[in-house]
């Protein structure tokens, strides 16, 4: 089947491809790294998830709004401030949700399942209503447009670069924040024993609590970064879901690199056999690889030996 | 020794709240309703198979499957090939360049039948697919999960892509399965024509009567010696483990039956209905069938039925008049029925209407057996109700004996 390629075709279509992959990778680690604190650390199923970062999207798009109408100037930078802002709000909005509902499920995962959706279908309806059924795009300023050609044949669009270049950076972040700052050890205190923890003196409420919110902030940093790939509509963040859980799930919920591993797997396999069969039996049979996977090795890729 | 194997199989009770439901289906429903409503109750109806399924697999088993709308969806397909290459014989499809094969395949350039379309020629081997398929499936999936003690939220995320793969299949492979239009047109079924008024009355009582023996099934499981090993085993996994039982079997029959079920739900389904498609098979709708189950209550057989049909009568009316509030309300119910009586309707029931009812409800007083007990006391301790409430209706309902509910503080901490 390769006859009809030359062999610097051939290489090119890989290294393409292979790109390719590296940006679903970036994107698919940015969407899990949020599910992975909030699923792996705090054991709470958060299938609004998508939503969160869907609000991270439309914060983006708002702030682009408002800096063509009256920043025109500052309009290069604004998508620096977008990811504050975006972060903001979902940190904001994750942390009244947590509030309201999720401290009073700890005990039950699977009820915290059917009440995120619930909340799910509500943000739904609220983008719905407010920005309208139809999906919106943001405009990219001039410098993250275009490509940057590595040979004659292969190039590399500046988007692609900036979302990994993003990736990297909150990877390191929540690396820094779970596993060398005294809050992180906090949390991972509170997730393995909450009595003890509160009984040594941690707030064990307030980590909940902010805990929830950074990996809901996190995110809508991933929505923010979407919005350069793609368009966003009130729908999109559910379309994720199943493929962001999976990736927690098969790298070992409470693993951060795991979940890192676990996406350039499936990013890579899903992008390599896209290129040999159609978009949809490429994700079928990922698909299918990862769940039969997970039957041979239920704890996921990197299980933590921690004893209960 | 009857007496006694009756009163244990279907306590009084229960076999009013069957007669009520009875009397509300097959009298009440089809006196009051037209024809158009009646078939819509129909095929509420049948989405309470799915509910009843998953009473026992997630309400008595404790295993949450996310996936039901596969099996669902699996027995519905099936039924709807059989009906559709019934309506597509050489004469109806003259029109198309291959007649004598279904239309959409004739549209997607296939020009015979594949050799897994053939079973579906018989209506026997059609009937027993219906069945057989969704539980070969959901023993091929359970066997494989809970003999390596995958439980829990995992289970319930790999059912969740499951159901994902599965719609993604069905939509992409469109010149076998008709793609996202699903299966449509279907007319007849042995010559019989299922649009027609009288076709659409009779498959209402045969809906009803399938279901109430769906129910019956429950209902013996229920009261058997595998429902109380199957309420323990959600309780406390280990000490049923440790007791001698291999656990992974119960988990595995009762998942397996709750898929059988499902199925015969997809399958009236679709002769109800007259088209199956992807849209009944994904993620979204197989949540909504939890929520089905859920708002019913989630330990309640009955509850199921009652559930899908109120759940399902508030889509239809809400969405007729004001389709952005039915999202919302959907959203608040979801969240309600968690937070507020994860134990559903039945739980209302339990709490504020039996209590009160008169003395030929309840029969004479009759030592309660435990399992009954623990399925009245709420699923987990009791940070989300009153700790009044719950004491109070235990000492209504059950006068003679000790209140268990005192052991369920320690039930859940590990």
């Amino acid at each position: 089947m390769f006859d009809e390629y030359t062999m610097s075709e051939l290489t090119s279509i890989l290294a393409m491809q292979g790109f390719a992959g590296l940006i679903l990778f970036s994107v698919l680690v940015l969407m899990a790294l949020g599910l992975a604190i909030i699923f792996g650390q705090m054991g709470v199923i958060n299938m609004a998830h998508g939503e969160f970062m869907i609000l991270g999207a439309y914060v983006t798009y708002l702030t682009a709004k408002l800096f063509e109408t009256y920043m025109p100037s500052l309009f290069d930078g604004y998508f620096f401030v977008a990811m504050g802002l975006a972060f903001l709000a979902s940190f904001a909005l994750g942390v009244l949700v947590e509030w309201c509902m999720i401290r009073f499920l700890f005990k039950r995962p699977l009820d915290t399942l059917l009440a995120t959706w619930g909340l799910s279908l509500i943000l739904q309806q609220l983008y719905r209503t407010i920005f309208g059924a139809r999906e919106v795009g943001v405009t990219l300023p001039d410098w993250m447009m275009g490509s940057y050609a590595l040979s004659e044949t292969i190039e590399v669009p500046i988007n692609g670069i900036f979302v990994m270049v993003l990736t990297l950076f909150i990877s390191l972040c929540v690396y820094l924040l779970m596993f060398r700052s005294r809050w992180g050890k906090q949390v991972r205190a509170v997730v393995l024993n909450r009595p003890m923890a509160g009984a040594v003196g941690i707030n064990t409420e307030k980590i909940d609590r902010y805990t929830f919110g950074i990996g809901c902030g996190v995110a809508g940093i991933a929505g923010s970064a979407f919005t350069m790939i793609g368009s966003t509509g009130p729908t999109s963040g559910q379309l994720y879901i199943v493929d962001t859980f999976l990736v927690v799930v098969f790298g070992g919920a409470q693993s951060l690199l795991g979940t890192i591993a676990s996406a350039f797997t499936i990013s890579q396999s899903q992008s390599t056999l896209e290129f040999f069969l159609s978009g949809s039996m490429a994700k079928v049979i990922t698909l299918l690889l990862v769940v039969g996977i997970l039957m041979l090795r239920p704890q996921g890729l990197f299980a933590l030996k921690i004893r209960h | 020794m009857q007496e006694r194997a009756k009163a244990l199989f279907m306590p009084r009770q229960d076999l009013i709240g069957f007669a009520v439901l009875a009397l509300i289906l097959i009298v009440i429903l089809p006196l009051v309703l037209d024809v158009f409503r009646l078939n819509l109750v129909g095929k509420y109806l049948t989405y309470s198979f799915v509910a009843l399924g998953l009473v026992l697999c997630w309400g008595y088993g404790g295993i949450l499957s996310l996936g039901q709308g596969l099996f669902f969806g699996l027995g519905g397909y099936c039924m709807a090939m059989f009906l559709k290459l019934e309506a597509s014989d050489p004469v109806s499809t003259k029109i198309q360049s291959t007649p004598g094969i279904p239309d959409f395949m004739d549209w997607n350039q296939i020009t015979a039948i594949p050799w897994w379309w053939q079973p579906f020629n018989s209506l026997t081997l059609s009937l027993i697919v219906v069945v057989l398929v969704p539980t070969v499936f959901a023993f091929i999936i359970s066997v494989a999960m809970f003999k390596r003690r995958v439980g829990g939220v995992y289970f319930a995320i790999i059912t969740q892509a499951l159901a994902a793969i599965l719609t993604i299949l069905i939509i992409g492979q469109q010149g076998y399965t008709g793609g996202v239009n699903g299966i449509t047109d279907l007319r007849t079924l042995l010559g019989w024509d299922i649009r027609s008024d009288n076709a659409k009355l009779v498959l209402y009582f045969v809906n009803c009567i399938l279901l109430f023996g769906c129910l019956l099934i429950a209902q013996f499981i229920r009261k058997n010696k595998l429902g109380r090993i199957l309420v323990a085993m959600r309780d406390r996994e280990e000490r049923v483990r440790f007791s001698g039982y291999d656990v992974a079997n119960f988990k595995i029959f009762v998942f397996c039956l709750a898929a059988a079920i499902s199925s015969v739900g997809g399958a009236m389904f679709t002769l109800q209905v007259g088209f199956m498609s992807p849209s009944f098979v994904g993620i979204v709708p197989s949540i909504e069938m939890v929520i089905f189950c859920a708002v019913g209550g989630r330990l309640s057989i009955l509850g199921a039925v009652y559930g899908s049909l109120l759940v399902n009568w508030a889509k239809t009316s809400f969405s007729e008049s004001f389709p952005e509030l039915w999202l919302f309300a959907m959203g608040a119910l979801f969240i309600g029925v968690v937070m507020a009586f994860p134990n559903g309707l039945a739980s209302l029931f339990l709490r504020y209407i039996e209590p009160y009812l008169p003395a030929w409800y309840h029969g004479k007083a009759k030592p309660v057996q435990p399992a009954e007990v623990l399925e009245k006391a709420p699923l987990t301790s009791t940070d989300t109700q009153p700790e009044t409430a719950t004491s109070k209706s235990t000492e209504k309902q059950s006068d003679e004996t000790v209140p268990v509910n005192s052991l369920e503080g320690g039930v859940y901490v590990d």
